[in-house]
């Protein structure tokens, strides 16, 4: 039983408020920049625009779902209060006000750096601060999931810790240890320049530190999207889990090779020598091992429920399958995205191909087609799952949803495959406007104004979705039923320590940043010159 | 559904844990042949990012040293081999065309003087960030004469999208004849 229902509610309620508002930004971006609009007289409202859709997409709005969902996995898979429901809170509260003075700030204009930050171009020292509230409360969110599980622990000495918790906590430990690179950068490279104490800053060493989270952040975006696939989809559509101990598993390889890999977004960059890149290469060809891992036992597990249901042969369980089922649908969209955007990343992965499409429109394609569509799409999912125990009331519209989520996924493939295209030609990315009358460019106008469809879709798809939402909040009262997680084939009674914990993996995953970043952070800390003047954004100070 | 497990499949779990074995097998034999490749085309092609970590001071780019103006575009070395040397800076590079001779290795070196932007050359592989305080090498060969696009792919700030260059492959013979009256070539000569 859920107890924090305003809790959660909270979470996911600020946290698709901003991905509305970040949606129609981005809707505008692509309109502005396609064939269907001049010249943007004033290109600079256009970064203040792309900065606040990265920052709210990037920060706030997974982070909060991944909260939200942590409290409420915490409640229902542990069967325990929430423990420190006043520090939740806290940490819900600093999100929501660092959210609100970083937007305002870039909405001011005085902070158009884009979300990636990357000095030497400095904007207000609010922004970064606003920044630094949300991952400052996202770790008190990380620390309650701890203690939560020890608290569980304790009472439960020896038995298998839910695999529903465990790979929530494997999640927050990623995302706490993750969030340290930008940490570093900011607290002791960006704010002490921003805030005007000092006038240089080292570049090249910023951009390792931010690398250090820009991949792994993407994965923990991917954890309740995962948590999704492994302990509701196979109770949803009539199936079960295949198998707990593979499930584990794979969280596991995650919170251990997710993090010291991020080095392959600077494969072209100047300040990291090849050695580590390649190393990191190799890493990052790793990390897709969990996600065929994934692959394969969902797909099992919806099979179970396939032939459950009497589907016979190689093929005839995926037509007797509960296509009517919203999370049916989003887990199938969800995988094609996941195999779509998984072989792009397996190029950007390489050390050879990248260069073919590095920083172009493909890798815009890439993330949107993986984070907003295989990701995003379960959230919605988990949405609508737990969206009765929240509100005690039913959800009704099953129609509605189902529209819904055919609509994300044809507006993601429809914004998303003609970036690919465009990336390839070699179109460059963040660009308030393109020349379209130079005849080199005029073959990319096409797919800029496909991606404006697109993007329409999308937004069609997620007025939708808030009314499915707010309908929910307003249909017939119910006793909601007992919350259930997907059961595994063969449960397990006893788990191996290394199954059950994370010590092991935790210093693991430490001693493998250390050795992954180790050498190339400590080469460019003693490198002299290699600190520049820092180059001020939003005009005169 | 029936909790229990379908009759003469009571033994299941050493099946279970057999495909799955044989899948993981799979995955990771996978991602050794793609390793493998990525090792073979680095080895073979020397086909290898821009990563020396060579420094160099952004504020004194004009006044000394390689990157002065005089020494920017394209130069036929004493060995012969040919370098051409580039600045980007908001929101422009230099030279704003870059005149370069088809069917010959190429060295470029590139810094920036003040943000971080980027470099990426349409219809090849050359792709680079350029980095303030950082000196980016590349070589390359342009296969046939042409002419490209040159876009800055990386935000600079709130010019980036006015900041694109052009590149001129022609043909070596005609390079040469310039090349033997100019120290440093670029389109404008």
């Amino acid at each position: 039983m859920l107890n924090n229902r305003r809790l959660v509610l909270a979470h996911f309620w600020f946290a698709f408020a901003t991905f509305g508002v970040a949606l129609l930004l981005g809707a505008w971006q692509m309109y502005v920049r396609s064939p269907l609009h001049a010249w943007l007289r004033q290109p600079e409202l256009y970064y203040r625009s792309v900065t606040a859709h990265g920052s709210v997409m990037g920060y706030v709005f997974p982070t909060l779902v991944a909260m939200g969902f942590g409290y409420a996995i915490t409640e229902l898979s542990l069967g325990q209060t929430l423990r420190g429901k006043r520090w939740a809170w806290a940490g819900w509260w600093l999100v929501v006000v660092g959210s609100l003075m970083a937007m305002v700030t870039v909405a001011l204009g005085s902070a158009s750096v884009l979300y990636t930050f990357y000095p030497p171009m400095i904007g207000s020292p609010f922004y970064y601060l606003g920044v630094v509230l949300v991952v400052v409360g996202s770790w008190i969110w990380v620390a309650l999931m701890s203690i939560n599980l020890h608290v569980w622990k304790r009472a439960n000495p020896g038995k298998p810790v839910p695999l529903p918790m465990f790979a929530n906590v494997a999640g927050s430990y990623l995302w706490g240890w993750t969030a340290v690179g930008a940490a570093l950068e900011i607290l002791f490279q960006i704010l002490p320049v921003a805030f005007g104490l000092k006038s240089t800053i080292d570049s090249g060493l910023a951009r390792v530190f931010f690398s250090w989270t820009l991949h792994a952040i993407v994965y923990f975006w991917l954890m309740p999207a995962y948590i999704a696939y492994y302990t509701l989809v196979p109770r949803a559509v009539g199936g079960r889990l295949y198998s707990d101990g593979m499930a584990r598993i794979s969280f596991i390889l995650f919170l251990v090779v997710a993090m010291p890999i991020g080095i392959h977004h600077l494969f072209a960059d100047p300040q990291v020598g090849s050695g580590f890149k390649f190393l990191q290469s190799v890493f990052t060809a790793l990390v897709s091992v969990p996600t065929l891992l994934t692959v394969f036992t969902i797909c099992a597990s919806v099979e179970i429920a396939g032939r459950l249901r009497g589907g016979r042969g190689a093929f005839g369980w995926l037509r007797v399958l509960p296509w009517h089922e919203p999370m049916m649908l989003a887990v199938a969209f969800s995988f094609v995205m996941l195999g779509f955007g998984g072989a792009g990343g397996l190029i950007n992965m390489s050390y050879q191909l990248d260069s073919t499409i590095h920083n172009t429109q493909w890798i815009t394609g890439h993330f949107h087609l993986i984070f907003g569509g295989a990701i995003v799409i379960m959230y919605f999912a988990i949405a609508y799952e737990l969206w009765p125990q929240l509100t005690g009331r039913a959800l009704s519209s099953v129609t509605l949803m189902k529209w819904q989520l055919w609509l994300w996924f044809i507006g993601m493939i429809v914004t998303t495959f003609p970036w690919h295209y465009a990336g390839i030609l070699g179109m460059p990315r963040r660009m308030a406007y393109f020349d379209f009358s130079n005849p080199a460019l005029a073959p990319e106008a096409i797919t800029v104004t496909m991606s404006t469809v697109g993007a329409l879709i999308l937004v069609a798809s997620a007025v939708l979705f808030f009314m499915v939402l707010v309908r929910g909040h307003r249909g017939a009262a119910v006793t909601p039923a007992q919350f259930e997680f997907a059961t595994a084939v063969h449960p397990p009674k006893t788990l191996p320590v290394a199954l059950n914990s994370f010590g092991l993996w935790l210093a693991l995953m430490i001693g493998l940043t250390v050795v992954n970043y180790g050498y190339p952070i400590a080469q460019l800390l003693v490198l002299k010159e290699t600190a520049v003047p820092a180059v001020w954004m939003g005009g005169q100070r | 559904m029936s909790n229990t497990p379908h009759p003469g499949h009571s033994d299941g779990a050493d099946v279970v844990e057999r495909i799955e074995r044989n899948w993981a097998i799979v995955a990771v034999g996978l991602i050794v042949v793609l390793v493998a490749m990525v090792v073979y085309t680095g080895l073979h092609w020397t086909m290898m990012p821009p990563s020396r970590v060579e420094t160099i001071d952004p504020t004194t780019l004009h006044v000394t040293g390689e990157f002065i103006e005089s020494n920017l575009g394209t130069a036929r070395e004493a060995d012969g081999s040919v370098t051409v040397r580039v600045v980007a800076q908001q929101y422009s590079f230099t030279p704003q065309c870059i005149l370069v001779p088809a069917g010959t290795p190429l060295t470029f070196r590139v810094t920036s003087a003040d943000v971080v932007h980027g470099f990426l050359v349409t219809d090849t592989n050359i792709n680079s960030m350029v980095e303030p305080g950082y000196i980016s090498t590349f070589k390359t060969k342009f296969d046939k004469p042409a002419e490209h696009l040159m876009p800055c792919h990386e935000y600079c700030g709130t010019g980036h999208e006015a900041m694109w260059a052009n590149v001129k492959a022609i043909d070596r013979a005609e390079f040469d004849k310039l090349a033997a009256t100019d120290r440093r070539l670029s389109c404008v000569k």
